[in-house]
């Protein structure tokens, strides 16, 4: 009989290995997309004009999913001026981001509601001599988006869509949803109310508009977990939304880029004044305008009047922060966080959000954005 | 449809049963056809799959009582039997095929040389664009340095539980060896979450996620070398030994070489099963949009995570490029397999029996 | 060839190294011992891994059980990143069994069927090429599989729902109200068809090696064919597809992609199963782990542990029977 030998073996552990490193090495890829349609804005060298590049590398962020389609946007454009450092922004949703933060892992946070006092406290070990602040980047309407066959313009208030979240009306054509839609033609469908089931800082925006605009409807406590158990649901904005185009009678609460980008219609709240208010970023914008800051020193933390009735403001409107250490920043990073942040608050980075369904900051406020990201060290 | 030939064959011998004509079959599926339709049409179901289910279960009945009375109780029994093992295998091709037939219509969508060799570097998720290139180079990075590590391991576990494996210690390793091919994907990802990355604090890697794969990989490795092992016949360890050749010599150049057509097999379709894993990578590599060449250092894209990530987008763009990278993910895995049992073909051990 | 599955042939114990000649006695005895010393090192690694994977779990799941402020095993929610946090895996523990006995209950005996199908009933010019193909889609990966649930299967599911809720709905068990269909029946019958490949290719394995001089016997003596199969092939094959269903059962219940991506997570427990809600141990963890702080990841991973513990036990009762089994089954003849 044939005995092979060792050296088969070899050949055969040296192919495997030559084979490898053919598909690794061989092949070339690319990290450019200038080419493709991938911008939305179609504007990226025009954004290059007021870009500072300093720093070079990777940053690495993470945090609130509401942003996302935003920074996607901004990193598109900021990388095609700064090519040198690319930015990995995740969506893994803003409780997770401040987490990785503070542990040191990313060079700023995204999140949707403003650090807790134990989490700024927390911060002072990452923060050499510093500690995190709240910086608004970014507004933006949470539309409640549906998906009912033959309505393409429905007006709710606070109080029925407490009571469509909770359970207590069932069916479209509700009388209590009539009254608001004399014209609509509403089905007999059951309503499917969809939520998130990760926890979410849109799903604590929603509650706490809640909690404060439909206080008769409402009674549960407003946080990042979904406080009502069974229905629909679904993980991250974009699942709550893919939710509601492919059911009948569904309806849910979601960034309006997300309505943008599907085409579900979206609610008009009734707030009290003389129109009912559309679920757009000028409408969130005039919002944001009537918010006060908060925060001390160089935080700004705001604080958004949900029962607002003033003419076109949107009163269910979320504003997202970027997280990062007044001073005491990872000496690595300091500079990728300044161009970047930089870029998103200069008036082309704020320009771009209208398109994408968020809303500009307010200029005032924007001013102010840009004068604290400067002073980051 | 469904002549079972050996009944045919018994024609000789069917002087004193009855038996049913060949076109029998055939004759009640068109009546229970029809009467599907009749009554689908009848009662206003819409559904097809209505249908087809009413005439299924009427063509199964119709077909025993018909025979029940015509060839005998045994008989009908076992043309039910004949029924329902050709329902099983329908019943089961559907799904099947319709999962390969609607990733491959999908998928073909956004496949192209663009796709293969672009990132997904600064494209937005709910515009068209962007490719898998990033995600493919993190896979095979992770899936070659997870057979790097559970190779080794698991081939010398192999060759010690047959040839050297004695007593209490060779029983748990076997054992457990066994246990571990259970163990949840999720939950080697945890232990390597728990260890390398909350309790050692390094930052996500490829490498990271490598580790656990290569958990999941070592006890299919352990066991295929086992097997092949096995195979190898006495005679020639023992020609070996009586020339002089001690035992780890005879190993290395009789034992593993005559083997190693099935071990490579084995390695190359344990290979195949890691590289779809996700849900380890999930928590371990992290993800990212741009080309990561270094699975050392810094978050890197796998292939099935990128499906994942794309299904989660929830928009049509990012949909199509899921099926595409999942359709890619087929392919790949696929080769793998076919490649292995082309190895395992040509290089089968020659047992000499 | 059998991949990870367990058909193991009983081999000729390999025959004990022969005393080394005088000469290379110190070079040979090194080699030797440097060599077997490597081997059983890599044993004893496994077993080491395995103990780490035990203990490592089991410490991080300490830290989070000794927060919690809910009752592990009875609480239905999963709020470990609340202060203070409240969690337990009622809810878990009862989707993960109901979801993988779904998938039993329709993928054993149609994988059964199908072996049957590929061993006795295909015609023979099919039967290889089938095998082959069934094979073949065992390794196709379950974020495939996820993928085709989530945007084909849940969108199909909705009238067999409906009908199923007209014919059953009175049963409770089987009521169903409209509305995206993905419960934990979805998740069930999506982990069917992933496993289904897997239960085939080990029971026709088993179902091919039974002896043919059973098989010649019972027809002789005037068999059907469903005889044969009952008397001969059935018996023979059994501790085969026991082993093949644990093989299967295993993947259900630990399966994370193909249920994340089908179910409508939430803390409710009902006997409903075409009802949206409940979750599953491998699910929750993977979609709740991006929102996790550290805390919470320990709680994770204690849900971790209670998954790990019970895919052990599943696993070990599978050896046993197994182990069992084989004696009295004629496999070893």
């Amino acid at each position: 009989m044939k005995l092979p030998r060792t050296t088969r073996l070899r050949a055969a552990a040296a192919g495997s290995l030559a084979l490898a490193g053919a598909l690794v090495l061989g092949a070339c890829g690319s990290d450019d997309n200038t080419g493709g349609a991938a911008s939305t804005g179609g504007g990226a060298q025009a954004a290059a004009g007021d870009v500072q590049c300093a720093g070079s590398g990777e940053l690495l962020a993470s945090g609130s999913s509401a942003q996302k389609n935003a920074v996607d946007q901004w990193v598109a454009d900021f990388q095609s001026a700064c090519p040198d450092i690319t930015v990995n922004y995740k969506a893994t949703g803003s409780g997770a981001g401040i987490q990785e933060f503070l542990q040191g892992k990313t060079g700023f946070a995204g999140s949707d509601s403003a650090l807790k006092p134990e989490e700024v406290q927390a911060s002072k070990k990452v923060c050499k001599d510093g500690e995190a602040i709240n910086i608004p980047m970014l507004g933006g309407p949470i539309a409640i988006g549906y998906n009912v066959d033959g309505v393409d313009d429905l007006v709710l208030d606070a109080d029925v869509v407490g009571q469509i979240f909770g359970g207590s009306i069932t069916t479209w054509n509700d009388p209590a949803i009539a009254d608001l839609n004399p014209d609509a033609d509403l089905p007999d469908t059951k309503i499917q109310p969809v939520h998130r089931s990760d926890e979410s800082g849109t799903t604590d925006n929603f509650t706490q508009y809640l909690a404060a605009a439909a206080q008769d409807t409402w009674p549960h406590e407003p946080g990042k977990k979904w406080p009502v158990q069974g229905g629909q649901a679904a993980d991250g904005s974009s699942g709550v939304s893919s939710q509601v185009t492919q059911t009948d009678g569904a309806i849910s609460y979601f960034e309006l880029s997300y309505a943008t980008a599907s085409d579900i219609d979206t609610v008009k709240l009734d707030t009290g004044a003389s129109e009912p208010v559309e679920a757009t970023s000028e409408n969130a914008s005039k919002a944001i305008a009537a918010a006060k800051v908060t925060g001390t020193g160089k935080d700004l933390a705001m604080k958004l009047d949900y029962t607002t009735d003033s003419a076109g403001a949107y009163p269910l409107t979320l504003l997202t922060y970027e997280i990062a250490c007044d001073t005491g920043n990872n000496r690595d990073n300091l500079d990728k966080v300044k161009s970047f942040l930089g870029y998103t608050a200069s008036e082309a980075g704020q320009s771009k959000l209208s398109q994408l369904g968020y809303a500009p900051l307010p200029a005032e406020i924007a001013g102010k954005v840009r004068t604290t990201v400067e002073s980051l060290s | 449809m469904s002549a079972p030939p050996v009944a045919d064959r018994g024609d000789a011998f069917a002087i004193h049963q009855p038996r049913l004509p060949r076109w029998a079959p055939a004759g009640v599926a068109v009546a229970a056809a029809a009467a599907a339709v009749a009554v689908g049409l009848g009662a206003g179901l819409a559904s097809r799959v209505q249908w087809g289910l009413i005439a299924a279960v009427l063509f199964v009945a119709g077909l025993y009582a018909v025979s029940a009375r015509a060839e005998g109780a045994r008989k009908a029994k076992d043309r039910l039997a004949t029924s329902l093992v050709w329902g099983a295998f329908l019943l089961a091709v559907i799904p099947l095929a319709s999962l390969v037939w609607e990733t491959v219509r999908q998928g073909v969508k956004v496949l192209d040389g663009y796709f293969l060799t672009h990132s997904m570097n600064g494209v937005v998720a709910i515009a068209p664009g962007g490719g898998i290139y990033h995600a493919l180079l993190g896979t095979i990075e992770q899936v070659a340095l997870a057979t790097v590590i559970a190779t080794p391991i698991g081939l010398l576990t192999g060759v010690y539980l047959v040839e050297y494996g004695r007593g209490r210690l060779a029983k748990a390793v076997t054992f457990f060896v066994d246990v571990m091919t259970g163990i949840p994907s999720i939950v080697a990802g945890l232990f390597v979450l728990s260890v390398w990355i909350m309790g050692l604090g390094f930052g996500y890697s490829g490498l990271a996620g490598s580790f656990a794969l290569a958990i999941l990989m070592m006890p299919i490795v352990v066991r295929s070398t086992e097997e092949m092992l096995k195979l190898v016949p006495n005679e020639l360890r023992e020609a070996s030994y009586a020339l002089g050749v001690p035992k780890w010599k005879t190993i290395l150049q009789v034992v593993l070489p005559t083997s190693i057509g099935g071990i490579t097999t084995g390695v190359m379709l344990a290979v195949a099963r890691i590289t779809g894993e996700t849900a380890p990578l999930l928590l371990l590599v992290f993800g990212n949009p741009a080309i990561n060449d270094n699975p050392f250092e810094g978050a890197q894209a796998s292939l099935p995570l990128y499906i994942y990530e794309q299904w989660a987008n929830g928009n049509n763009a990012s949909y199509d490029r899921a099926w595409a990278a999942a359709l890619v993910l087929i392919v790949f895995v696929m080769l793998l397999n076919l490649l292995a049992r082309l190895i395992a073909r040509f290089k089968a051990p020659k047992t000499g029996r | 060839m059998s991949t990870d599955t367990d058909i193991r042939t009983p081999a000729p114990p390999p025959p004990e190294a022969p005393r080394e000649p005088g000469r290379r006695r110190s070079a040979t005895r090194l080699g030797d011992r440097v060599f077997a010393g490597l081997s059983k090192g890599s044993g004893i690694t496994l077993l080491v891994i395995m103990g780490a994977i035990a203990a490592f779990l089991a410490y991080r799941a300490a830290l989070a059980l000794s927060k919690n402020e809910g009752n592990f095993l009875t609480t239905f929610e999963w709020n470990a990143n609340a202060q203070p946090p409240v969690f337990g895996i009622a809810v878990l523990a009862f989707g993960t069994v109901v979801s993988s006995v779904i998938a039993m209950v329709i993928a054993v005996p149609i994988a059964v069927g199908i072996a049957l199908f590929i061993t006795h009933y295909a015609p023979r010019r099919l039967a290889a090429p089938l095998a082959y193909v069934i094979d073949l889609l065992a390794a196709v990966p379950s974020i495939v599989y996820g993928l085709w649930g989530a945007l084909f299967l849940v969108p199909h599911l909705v009238g067999p729902y409906e009908w199923l809720d007209d014919l059953l709905g009175w049963t409770v068990v089987f009521s169903y109200d409209g509305g995206a269909p993905r419960s934990l029946m979805t998740a069930g019958i999506l982990l069917a068809i992933m496993i289904l490949p897997i239960i085939t290719n080990v029971s026709r394995e088993v179902f091919r090696q039974s002896p043919q001089t059973h098989q010649e016997a019972a027809l002789a003596l005037g068999a059907t064919r469903w005889e044969v199969i009952r008397t001969t092939v059935l018996p023979f094959g059994r501790s085969g597809v026991i082993s093949a269903s644990m093989l299967g059962l295993g993947r259900a219940l630990g399966e994370t992609m193909a249920v994340a991506t089908v179910l409508s997570p939430s803390a409710i427990l009902s006997a409903k199963v075409l009802e949206p809600g409940g979750g599953t141990f491998a699910q929750n963890i993977a979609s709740a782990f991006k929102e996790a702080g550290e805390f919470g990841r320990d709680a994770l991973i204690a849900s971790g542990l209670v998954l790990f513990v019970i895919t052990l036990l599943v696993n070990g009762a599978a050896r046993l029977i197994i182990a069992r089994r084989k004696e009295y089954s004629g496999a070893n003849a």
